[in-house]
């Protein structure tokens, strides 16, 4: 099933993606085990001439064991997969690595406006470079991207880079990410922000160094 | 046990009313049940409708629906669904198969069937209430119609209608079909308040002399606790919506950035009230499994006191996970670890009541007729649903999977296999009861198979879709380049869904045909023990002849006392004879 996940490029896509795999494992041997016994049961335990079923309520602790056993088991698993998060979480959300570039991202019905910063590398100032559905961004370099809305929330997805972030009016929200691979990947809107929610799409185009440098210098012809 | 309004109501008569007063404007627990039958399976049916709509358009995008040619501009063009009217669709599919299916479905219909009668009670505490529940509920659904034929369309910005999209004319073009979306929800509220009061109160004071607490079936704990539960949490939604229709109509800006207000806001309000209401409706399913699974193990059900224990449990936790729904939507990170905490425990006591019900068939005598395999499809379906919810659950993992068709695929793996597979297996469970004659068995296996396979082939590759990153609500996947190799599973579900959708007609030919043609059921064709048996099928008005007296727990199957291997709730077993 997992096999269908776009290809990830980035550098903690992979420790969401093993997160997956873990819950994946332990969800498919629990899935197993279960329906396992079930169907052993059904099985088993089918009506059959002149045999009467067991009376058992399941009420004295010997017996309630047998719903606790396996409980405590539940418990322990998910406070595993609960544990393993934190950190993911941790790393990606709250530890989040300073920043050699910053864009701007506002979303509006139905584009993704891109701002950037230009030489000074401060969003707001006269140098900087509007584009729309176009984020260009270095390989290997760790990018801070500065979300806004004009008006409804939108949802700033990059599947490769399993970064997913709500764009909020009214509010600024920063995410980050640093890809790993050059290329062309989809940036499409993954909140439903109207009639045109559908299609809203721009694109994310990571350049090895050396091609980011001309895609500067071509922007930036005055560069100092 | 007390029963206070015993006295009063001991010993009368049914009395003879008028048409109007016994089947339109009745105050009897039961009529009002198949009202709320007769309107959730109208919806049912509106609902299913618009999701043969949206699957067509998934699979074979801007082309004419087959069947759909006769709605009219500016709904469709010639069978095309356009992108606005997608938008409505996706909205009221969510609103009409939560709150007007789910709800109506599970809560009113099986909650006003049974309570009273397997408390052993006469009516609901407050007839008229429940009158008046069932007609605001029909206003509601009224309301709901209205607001798709009003200038400038529909509903569109989701079932869960976030703002600002929601909150401003201007981000949809659509004005009066959003604020009666939010009075028709409003009226649901109110009804299903009054329900709720009414569950609440019967169960506490109108039991039937020797019903214990803890001698209900679970079905009625199950219901009471959802009622509770709808209770509590509901009082923020309607002040939220309130707000959502003020900043609509007088221009306020609660939610509006523009005049200092938070659209976060609306997303606490509508999911401190909305994850509740996934247990709401689930609850109620699980009773229904519940209940089946003794009578037809011929076995007591494994843990009674423990499950009613998690069920409480599971009750109060419910009300501290809503904000696994926002872990993107930008509130504080630290937020979501605490979380993730309380949804994962919330597991916890569902898993001991799905261990109990599997504890259940051990050692059983277990035959299969249509309600059982509703009720073992409804636990396998579930299962799925509760596995796959570790994965959104678990806060890195939903930063890929929010908002994408993996959460679709999970909670209607929770959701149908409640709504649908629980509610079927309790209608053919009650039927008899409720309509005096058996459903056709050879039907309702085949609908069983049917259901099941084409339910899994539907929605299993829903994860998969997921898992390659199509969204959610989008009109048209073969926009965007990186879905274009997934499109072949969109056609195959469409497929499916299509024809889930057709065999469902098989239940309504047996529904239909059994109400007249099936066999006579007698008063207890499944021997169970519950005091809904011990009474005539269909009941007579006032429920029982004379109020049972009850000796025992609901679910002594196969017990040393008797030789048989049931034993009424009300019967005299062999220790009440001694004395």
């Amino acid at each position: 099933m997992l096999s269908w996940l776009p290809e990830n490029i980035s550098t903690y896509g992979g420790d969401i993606d093993s997160l997956m795999y873990h819950i994946y494992y332990i969800t498919g041997v629990w899935f197993l085990l279960t329906y396992g016994v079930i169907i052993v049961f059904l099985l088993r335990y089918r009506r059959q001439e002149g045999q009467k079923a067991a009376y058992v309520r399941g009420d004295s602790l010997t017996q309630a064991s047998w719903l606790l056993v396996p409980l405590l088991i539940v418990l322990a698993l998910d406070l595993w997969i609960d544990f393993q998060g934190s950190e993911v979480w941790a790393k990606i959300k709250i530890d989040a690595p300073s920043s050699d570039l910053l864009v701007g991202v506002t979303g509006k019905q139905f584009n993704w406006e891109i701002a950037y910063p230009g030489p000074d590398g401060k969003l707001g100032t006269a140098d900087d470079l509007e584009m729309e559905n176009e984020l260009h961004v270095p390989v290997n370099k760790v990018v801070h991207v500065i979300l806004r809305s004009k008006d409804v929330i939108h949802s700033f997805f990059l599947p490769n880079l399993r970064l997913k972030q709500d764009v909020m009016p009214g509010r600024t929200i920063e995410a980050w990410f640093e890809a790993t691979k050059p290329g062309r990947y989809p940036l499409p809107c993954a909140e439903l922000c109207g009639f045109g929610h559908s299609g809203m799409e721009g694109s994310l185009i990571v350049h090895s160094l050396d091609e980011y440098e001309k895609w500067v210098q071509k922007n930036w012809p005055n560069k100092p | 046990m007390s029963n206070i309004l015993g006295d009063v109501t001991q010993g009368t008569h049914p009395e003879k009313k008028g048409f109007w007063r016994t089947y339109v404007f009745s105050t009897d627990h039961k009529v009002i049940a198949k009202q709320y039958l007769a309107l959730s399976l109208f919806w049912a049916v509106l609902g299913g409708f618009t999701a043969y709509l949206i699957r067509w358009q998934l699979a074979h995008p801007e082309t004419a629906a087959p069947g759909a040619g006769w709605i009219p501009e500016p709904f469709m063009y010639e069978g095309v669904v356009p992108p606005e009217f997608y938008n409505v669709l996706i909205t009221m599919h969510g609103t009409i198969m939560v709150f007007f299916v789910a709800m109506p479905l599970l809560l009113a219909v099986f909650g006003n069937y049974l309570i009273p009668l397997m408390i052993g009670a006469r009516d609901m505490a407050f007839p008229r209430l429940n009158m008046l529940s069932v007609w605001v509920f029909a206003l509601a659904s009224l309301v709901l119609l209205i607001s798709l034929f009003v200038p400038g369309g529909a509903a569109s910005a989701g079932w869960t209608g976030y703002p600002p999209l929601s909150a401003r004319a201007i981000y949809t073009g659509v004005n009066w079909g959003m604020n009666l979306w939010i009075v028709a929800i409003a009226l649901e509220f109110a009804a299903f308040l009054m329900g709720g009061i009414n569950f609440l109160t019967t169960t506490l004071n109108m039991r039937a002399p020797g019903m214990t607490l803890f001698r209900l079936p679970l079905i009625v704990w199950m219901q009471i606790t959802a009622g509770v539960v709808f209770m509590l949490s509901v009082g923020p939604l309607i002040a939220g919506a309130v707000m959502l229709l003020l900043d609509r109509v007088i221009g306020t800006t609660f939610y509006v950035p523009e005049g200092g207000g938070q659209p976060l806001l609306w997303q606490h309000l509508f999911w401190f009230f909305g994850h509740p209401e996934v247990y709401v409706i689930l609850l109620p399913a699980l009773g229904i499994i519940l209940e089946i699974l003794p009578v037809f193990s011929r076995k007591p059900i494994f843990g009674y006191r423990p499950i009613i224990y998690s069920t409480i449990v599971a009750g109060i936790l419910s009300f501290i996970v809503w904000a696994h729904h926002q872990y993107v939507s930008g509130i504080d990170p630290r937020l979501a670890m605490p979380f993730s905490i309380t949804t994962i425990l919330i597991s916890v006591p569902f898993a001991l009541i799905v261990f109990a019900m599997i504890a259940t068939l051990w050692k059983g005598s277990i035959s299969f007729p249509t309600p059982m395999l509703f009720a073992l499809g409804t636990l396998g379906v579930f299962l799925i649903g509760g596995l796959t919810g570790i994965f959104v659950g678990s806060a890195p993992v939903d930063i890929y999977f929010h908002d994408t068709y993996f959460v679709v695929a999970h909670f209607h793996y929770t959701l149908f296999s409640a709504v649908f597979f629980g509610g079927f297996a309790g209608l053919y469970f009650w039927f008899p009861k409720m309509f005096g004659r058996m459903m056709n068995e050879t039907l309702g296996k085949i609908h069983f198979v049917l259901t099941f396979i084409l339910f899994n082939t539907t929605f299993f590759p829903m994860f998969f879709l997921g898992v390659g990153g199509m969204m959610r609500r989008i009109a048209n996947p073969m926009q965007y380049e990186f879905l274009q190799p997934l499109q072949p599973i969109n056609v195959f579900i469409t497929g499916s869904a299509n024809l889930l959708l057709i065999s469902q007609g098989i239940f309504a030919i047996n529904f239909f045909w059994s109400l007249f043609r099936g066999r006579i059921a007698g008063p207890n064709p499944w021997q169970a023990n519950t005091l809904e048996w011990s009474t005539s099928s269909p009941p007579p008005h006032e429920n029982f002849h004379k109020i049972p007296t009850v000796y025992r727990g609901p679910y002594e199957y196969s017990s040393p006392e008797t030789a048989e291997d049931w034993l009424p709730q009300n019967q005299l077993g062999l220790e009440e004879v001694k004395k």
